[in-house]
């Protein structure tokens, strides 16, 4: 489903030009639940970021089910990200003017979906999430961890292939993230691909493989099978 | 265009700014409504001056014998002659350019006696002997019966048309004129017709309410005047310059009459061509001034418009970064944001429309109901032309004041907007 081969990812600011990404390899199957570790600053964002075309990359290539992704036209890309992929945040960025089901339904307003039509699916996502109560709350409104299910619900909709979740437990209490982490391994089981970056030990261990990123590559990984 | 989400994100921003937007709602309105009072009032000050001009022909000019200033052919100076019917003949015959010529003869009261009798009615008038032409070229209202026509002419026939005053002095005023006979200096003419001033308040001589028209003809006869014209009324087809036709006319007379070739004074001559389009010029530019006086107010508040837009775009970074994360094209972005523009731009703009026609009728309707006539306010006005394309302009400028905020908007990279806090 992802494959990067020889990554490389320069940030340059002023004359300072900052090595982040080091000829990095990975390959990602598709339904593989997989989380991110490493130091602050090793670069996870920064992977993430290209994996879902938020950022470009500098040498290799990344491969997106077998279509390479470089150079793409900001069309294409908002394309591929409407279809393919589906962003979980740290800090949830939900739309604070749209209410629950509103912010869910966006991404089938952008594949051209009737009001009334994505509205009615989006319902139904957020009933699995157990927030159809919520449905007509503004963000401003509803908890953490509804805020973070109501994101997850939106990343779901467009039935992406692989879902990408920066730290997605990072501004919850233990309890509310074991819930969360619940949901994703739900939503990998109908065989979506998941990948977390995550800096807590118990998060990661939920996921069926660990990568850990140092010095720009991919420093050592474990597998646990279950 | 009528999809809520979009109406929605644009209401979510103008609400959370509700002093901003107002401001900025203001300029346009203001700029529009300048634009829109100063055109409807340019209007009322164009009819007040073509109201001067009424349907008096245009493309005219009027001359008149004077005396001569320079000796020639054995003539010495400060000769007087007069036109004669053949010169009107001659030049209508020469010079196709040449629509109507209407000679003119006249002659008052003597000193300001009675002239007019009837029955033991009398009164002093100014007495007209024309063509059937002149009420082409300067025309009369006439109120009863006809004018003079070609029949009189050639018959000479002893009929007068008579003014409204003169009619109010010799008749009673429930008595029809048309058919009684009055006289003028002791020669009975049967009356054909009354007229009074027509819509034009240029006035050549005498007041055409005092006067008495009769057959040219007649009136050289019963006159004594042989064949002498006075002053004659030209009127030129649309494509000719009257100046040149006055030109020629000017040669051809001095010819006729041994007038020296550079004695320009000899004939006298008015071109009211020249006159009518000195005003209109002055008219054209009072409107173009209008025009760039309300463009630049207009332009003004677009460029608030396009200010407030940038500064919204700034706000909105990072929901414009999810959005793109979520899928939405550059396109759908510029759309959107070029859409609040031009939605910021017209609708104040179409406030600033209605408020300006609003003023205007409400001028006009005060100016009417106080019974003035001055068209300066009765005939102030916008129309519908002028709105719509105002609103065009409006929707243009609106579109413009977008664009540049919504390509700033997606020149920045999904990532970098998402960052931003
Ligand atoms: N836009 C940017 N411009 C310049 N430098 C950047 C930019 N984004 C990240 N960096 C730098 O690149 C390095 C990697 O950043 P990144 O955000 O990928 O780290 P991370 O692994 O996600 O860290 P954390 O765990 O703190 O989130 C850091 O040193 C950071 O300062
Ligand atoms: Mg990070």
């Amino acid at each position: 489903m992802i494959e990067l081969k020889g990554l490389h990812k320069s940030y340059i600011t002023g004359n300072n030009k900052l090595h982040v990404l080091k000829g990095l390899d990975l390959t990602i199957e598709q339904g593989e639940l997989v989380s991110v570790m490493g130091s602050s600053g090793s670069g996870k964002s920064t992977l993430l970021n290209v994996l879902g075309i938020l950022d470009s990359y500098d040498e290799g290539f990344y491969k997106l089910n077998n279509t390479l992704m470089d150079n793409l036209s900001e069309k294409k890309a908002a394309q591929y990200r409407n279809n393919m992929l589906g962003f979980v945040f740290q800090s949830f960025n939900l739309i604070s003017f749209k209410n629950a089901v509103e912010n869910v339904a966006l991404p089938l307003y952008y594949q051209g979906v009737n009001r009334k039509k994505r509205n009615m699916i989006a319902l139904d996502y957020l009933d699995r999430m157990g927030l159809k109560e919520w449905a007509d709350h503004m963000p401003n409104e509803l908890s953490g961890g509804q805020k973070q299910r109501v994101a997850i619900a939106r990343a779901m909709i467009s039935k992406p292939k692989v879902i990408l979740a920066d730290e997605p437990t990072g501004a919850l209490d233990s309890k509310t993230s074991l819930e969360v982490m619940d949901l994703f391994r739900e939503i990998n089981s109908s065989g979506i691909t998941v990948i977390i970056v995550t800096h807590e030990k118990d998060i990661s261990e939920q996921t069926d493989r660990i990568i850990h990123i140092k010095d720009g590559i991919i420093g050592s990984e474990f597998t646990s099978k279950n | 265009m009528f999809d809520k989400e979009k109406w929605q994100e644009i209401f979510s921003s103008l609400k959370n700014n509700k002093m901003r937007t107002t401001l900025t709602i203001f300029g346009v309105f203001w700029g529009i409504f300048m634009l829109i009072v100063m055109l409807g009032f340019g209007m009322g000050f164009k009819s007040m001056m073509q109201e001067g001009f009424g349907d008096f022909a245009t493309n005219s000019l009027l001359i008149w014998p004077q005396q001569t200033t320079k000796a020639y052919k054995g003539f010495p100076r400060d000769r007087s002659y007069m036109f004669t019917n053949e010169d009107v003949q001659l030049i209508r015959e020469k010079f196709p350019e040449i629509e109507f010529i209407a000679p003119k003869l006249r002659a008052f009261g003597i000193e300001g006696a009675n002239n007019a009798t009837r029955g033991t009615k009398t009164g002093a008038f100014s007495v007209e002997g024309t063509f059937p032409e002149y009420n082409l070229i300067d025309p009369s209202k006439i109120t009863h019966g006809r004018f003079v026509n070609n029949v009189d002419i050639k018959e000479y026939k002893k009929v007068a048309v008579i003014g409204k005053h003169v009619k109010d002095v010799l008749f009673e005023e429930d008595e029809n004129p048309l058919g009684e006979y009055i006289k003028i200096n002791g020669i009975y003419f049967k009356v054909v017709g009354v007229l009074t001033k027509g819509a034009s308040n240029i006035s050549l001589g005498s007041d055409k309410d005092r006067s008495i028209v009769i057959p040219l003809t007649t009136f050289q006869k019963v006159y004594n005047r042989g064949n002498e014209v006075g002053f004659c009324a030209v009127t030129a087809v649309k494509e000719a310059n009257i100046a040149l036709v006055q030109q020629k006319i000017n040669i051809f007379l001095r010819r006729r009459h041994s007038i020296a070739p550079d004695d320009d004074q000899a004939v006298g001559g008015f071109n009211l061509a020249k006159e009518f389009k000195k005003f209109f010029n002055m008219i054209n530019s009072v409107v173009i001034l209008i025009w760039i006086v309300g463009a630049a107010t207009l332009l003004a508040g677009v460029i608030g418009v396009s200010n407030i837009m940038l500064v919204v775009v700034r706000e909105r970074t990072k929901e414009i970064g999810i959005q793109r994360a979520l899928g939405a094209t550059p396109f759908k972005i510029m759309n959107n944001i070029i859409t609040e523009a031009i939605f910021l731009t017209a609708s104040s703009g179409y406030v600033g429309i209605v408020i300006g026609v609003g003023v205007i009728e409400l001028v006009k309707k005060i100016a009417n109901s106080s019974g003035s006539d001055n068209p300066f306010f009765t005939h102030a006005g916008v129309n519908l032309n002028v709105a719509l394309m105002a609103l065009l302009i409006l929707v243009v400028f609106g579109a413009l004041a977008g664009f540049i905020p919504a390509k700033r908007a997606i020149n920045i990279k999904p990532i970098d907007a998402l960052r931003d806090d």
